[in-house]
């Protein structure tokens, strides 16, 4: 019983880090058709910006999150104006692009702080554990889970109660009618990269809690996952991330430790290729 | 005085050749008809003065230049556009479809609202469920919120039951009295009823323009440019060519 | 004079390279010793190899326009699976590397035939989902028989004695530049022969193919097949220059390198991902040693870091000539032309943001 409670939350709490990651790269593909491989290193970005002011910056742990926040969002927005959208024209390019950005952006990070895993300052409140139904569980667990909710009801109300919201959606549906309507849907291409970058880095952020140290190649390591989730939960469909984030975390926690270790990654990453046969419109969802 | 001029229209969409040389002339008043076969390229050149698919050529409207204008920019210049496909947004609400058009400070829902009451009712719903001639109404009222000098409209009456087509057709009347309208459409008894001015596309290039019901009542000339009498024809119309 | 030339550089160039062992020219700056030493013939090798593997990356990218994510399973297939021939079954180095060739193929054809079955972006993320599947299962290690993070090196006893040791290094080094060959022949026949005619079709526009009536799937079946062969074969020949088989091979990376290669190179054309490839491993293993060289290590750390990760370099490079290069460093010469410049430069016509 206690190690199903403890994989249950450790489970949620991936979950909710994939969430972080997925809400985002969702939003961006279903509105702009882009898979988004720069996803992880803006992870990287809000994670090593955490670490940096809550060490070196000596900011300490609270005022560090929403530092890490503020960079990884400024770097997607930079991303997006600088590099996305020249390209508007070669949507394949869009895509090598990312790529290119994904490959350069933690080898910087190694240029600056090494490849080796950094120790993520743990505030005294969120080091310990709590006792749940006679498991002790780390309470950062917790934390990511608050997190991802947070974003979780953020994100609907933005995309039901704003005008971008409505823009957002309805472009998910059909982009070029959008622009039909007298809309610049450019606008909106620049905002759910803030929006995905945003909440990519304060996963970035909460990761270095998670997992206790930072190093560069941890956003990239997470984002098959989360291209799992994203699939899983169709393509710009933000309640459907929520949904297959807390599937895949609790899939590969359990499947992790009950059968042999790895398998839990390894049937999640089959289960990526299953859906998208079984069901190749999985990639073009709808928002809900 | 012809509010859009389009002169030598040219699209290729991945090494097709789909327009070769469109002139056009819309009239600054009542309702030009854009006429030809199906896959004459009448929706491409739709699609191409709204920017939506890439083209060369001189799109003038008023007197200034939209060819090269992005789609969002060639709307905000006062042109309304309701798509062949109706373009709705089926996950959308019919109250969230309306509000996504508005781009005046005071949208016309009073005009909306008069027109098409039914909108009115189901404005929670979303547009998916709606039927083919409400979903109508809808790109049709969203071209009628805002202060447009042109409405553009592709086939509104495609797939329509007679009884909705009439309905269509009144409104297009009405809001010819208004706004000037290029309305791309094969029923040649509507265009009859409300056009005055009309151009025939024939295998991407402008074969005639003139007067329509001259044209129509020409049975040898509406057999050559359209292949039908003067009347619409049995089979249901297949889908153009061109990209949606 | 010049048309001669023209003609006949390859054959030259060809040449010139079967001859770099005897060769003791130094090359400071390029190479770290002269030309024909051990350590050079090494490093050069690398080079046509990964110019090989990306030029038959390139049969699915730039010939027929399919964008795999997951072409370093088929290169880990070969590689691992000659490895563990020899190591598990005692198999000779001949009969393992055809063995371990034949596994990519099959690979490829199984995993192809199910891929292909979805289009765009959804193949090219079922390529990505097979390859980590595959990179995952090595890092685990299952059975010991991969060997995990260490990988496991190949066994001296059941390779020829002319391929094992560095006073042999020029043995490898030919079989390299013979690889490479053979990729250039396959890709070069392929892509002239019928077969290869209805792939730049599909590469255009899938749909006229269609119309024309024919079916894409198997056409492009057989372009994952073919590129998937010589990947493996590609494996085998990393093998027996690296000593071994590390789950680096394996992994996302690797894939993505080659996509580098070829995009850096130039895609769809006949030299530009040789190029691309002998570029980008040529630099990713002298810029390492450039960054650890005392000019560089006098630098300022704002040029001394970013100058010390060939990687950012790399990265750098490919976003720069995705944006500004779109055909690759080999479009450069005819860039440079004049008037033609021009002609590329502008827009034939104004894009619409929203289609596309």
């Amino acid at each position: 019983m206690n190690t199903v409670v403890l994989l249950t939350c450790t489970g949620l709490g991936l979950g909710a880090l994939y969430f972080l990651i997925a809400s985002g790269l969702s939003l961006i593909f279903g509105l702009m058709d882009v898979l988004n491989f720069a996803h992880g290193a803006l992870l990287s970005i809000g994670a090593y910006a955490a670490w940096w002011a809550a060490t070196d910056g000596g900011l300490g742990f609270w005022p560090a999150v929403p530092f890490g926040v503020l960079v990884g969002t400024a770097a997607s927005v930079l991303l997006e104006l600088a590099l996305i959208r020249p390209l508007y024209a070669r949507p394949r390019d869009q895509i090598l692009a990312t790529v290119g950005v994904g490959l350069a952006l933690p080898a910087l990070i190694t240029g600056v702080w090494g490849s080796d895993a950094r120790p993520f300052p743990q505030p005294a409140a969120l080091s310990g554990t709590v006792d749940l139904l006679g498991a002790a569980v780390p309470v950062n667990r917790f934390v990511l889970i608050a997190a991802a909710l947070a974003v979780l009801l953020l994100l609907r109300l933005f995309l039901a109660r704003t005008r971008y919201g409505l823009i957002v959606r309805a472009g998910v549906e059909d982009r070029a009618m959008v622009t039909a309507l007298g809309i610049d849907v450019r606008r909106a291409f620049t905002l759910v990269f803030a929006i995905g970058g945003a909440a990519a880095s304060l996963g970035g952020a909460l990761a270095g809690l998670y997992f206790g140290s930072v190093n560069p190649s941890q956003g990239t390591g997470l984002l098959v996952f989360a291209f799992v989730v994203v699939v899983m939960g169709g393509m710009g469909s933000v309640t459907g991330a929520a949904v297959a984030s807390v599937g895949v975390g609790l899939v590969q926690q359990f499947a992790n430790y009950y059968t042999a270790a790895g398998l839990g990654d390894l049937s999640v990453v089959v289960l990526l290729a299953v859906l998208l046969l079984v069901k190749p419109r999985g990639l073009t969802g709808r928002l809900a | 005085m012809s509010l859009l001029t389009v002169r030598d229209l040219r699209v290729v969409i991945d090494g097709l050749h789909i327009l070769h040389g469109v002139d056009l002339d819309v009239a600054a008043t009542g309702v030009t008809a854009l006429l030809g076969r199906n896959g004459a390229g009448k929706t491409t050149t739709v699609k191409a003065v709204m920017g939506l698919v890439p083209r060369t050529g001189t799109v003038t409207f008023d007197g200034t230049d939209i060819g090269r204008l992005p789609t969002h920019r060639v709307v905000r210049r006062g042109i309304g556009y309701a798509p062949e496909d109706r373009g709705v947004f089926a996950h959308l609400s019919v109250a969230e479809n309306l509000r996504l058009a508005e781009r005046d400070p005071h949208p016309a829902y009073d005009l909306v609202h008069e027109l098409f009451p039914e909108l009115e009712r189901r404005r929670g719903q979303p547009a998916g469920t709606l039927s083919g001639g409400q979903q109508q109404m809808v790109a049709i009222a969203r071209t009628l919120l805002n202060g447009n000098r042109l409405i553009i409209a592709d086939e509104p009456t495609k797939g329509l039951a007679p009884k909705i087509v009439t309905e269509v057709a009144d409104v297009l009347a009405r809001a010819a009295e208004t706004v000037p309208v290029l309305l791309v459409e094969q029923n040649l008894a509507l265009v009859r009823r409300v056009a005055g001015h009309c151009a025939v596309l024939a295998d991407g290039r402008t074969a005639h323009q003139g007067d329509a019901r001259a044209l129509l009542a020409d049975e040898d000339a509406a057999r050559r440019l359209l292949g039908v009498g003067a009347h619409r024809p049995a089979a249901p119309a297949a889908p153009e060519g061109g990209p949606r | 004079m010049t048309t001669h030339l023209k003609r006949w550089w390859p054959l030259a160039l060809l040449l010139a390279l079967a001859a770099a062992p005897y060769s003791a020219l130094p090359l400071p700056g390029l190479l770290d010793g002269p030309l024909g030493s051990p350590g050079s013939l090494q490093l050069i090798a690398l080079c046509l190899l990964y110019g090989g593997l990306a030029t038959g990356y390139d049969l699915l990218l730039g010939r027929t326009g399919l964008l795999s994510f997951g072409h370093a399973l088929y290169f880990a297939t070969g590689l691992y699976a000659t490895d563990l021939a020899m190591l598990e079954f005692g198999l000779g180095f001949v009969p393992a590397a055809l063995l371990g060739t034949a596994c990519s193929v099959l690979l490829a054809l199984v995993l192809g035939a199910v891929s292909l079955r979805v289009t765009g972006i959804g193949f090219s993320m079922v390529t990505l989902a097979f390859a980590q599947a595959g990179a995952i299962l090595v890092q685990r290690n299952p059975g010991g028989y991969t060997g995990g993070e260490e990988g496991r090196s190949a066994p001296a006893e059941h390779l020829p004695d002319a391929l094992i040791g560095i006073q042999n290094t020029a043995n490898l080094y030919w079989i390299a530049l013979a690889y490479l060959v053979l990729v250039l022949a396959v890709v070069h026949w392929t892509v002239s022969s019928p077969t290869g005619r209805v792939w730049a079709g599909i590469r255009e526009n899938e749909r006229r193919v269609e119309v024309l009536g024919l079916r894409p799937y198997g056409f492009k079946l057989v372009a994952f097949t073919v590129s998937g062969a010589l990947a493996g074969a590609g494996g085998v020949v990393y093998l027996l220059l690296t000593g071994g088989a590390t789950p680096q091979a394996a992994g996302s990376d690797a894939t993505l390198a080659l996509l580098v290669m070829v995009v850096l190179g130039g895609s769809g054309t006949r030299w530009g991902p040789l190029l691309g490839g002998v570029l980008y491993t040529w630099a990713a293993h002298r810029l390492g040693d450039l960054a650890n060289s005392g000019s560089v290590a006098e630098l300022p750390s704002v040029l001394r870091v970013p100058l010390s990760q060939p990687l950012f370099l790399l990265g750098t490079l490919f976003v720069a000539v995705v944006h500004l290069l779109p055909g690759g460093l080999a479009a450069l010469p005819a860039r440079l032309r004049p008037g033609r410049a021009a002609r590329a430069a502008a827009p034939v016509t104004a894009v619409p943001e929203g289609a596309a």
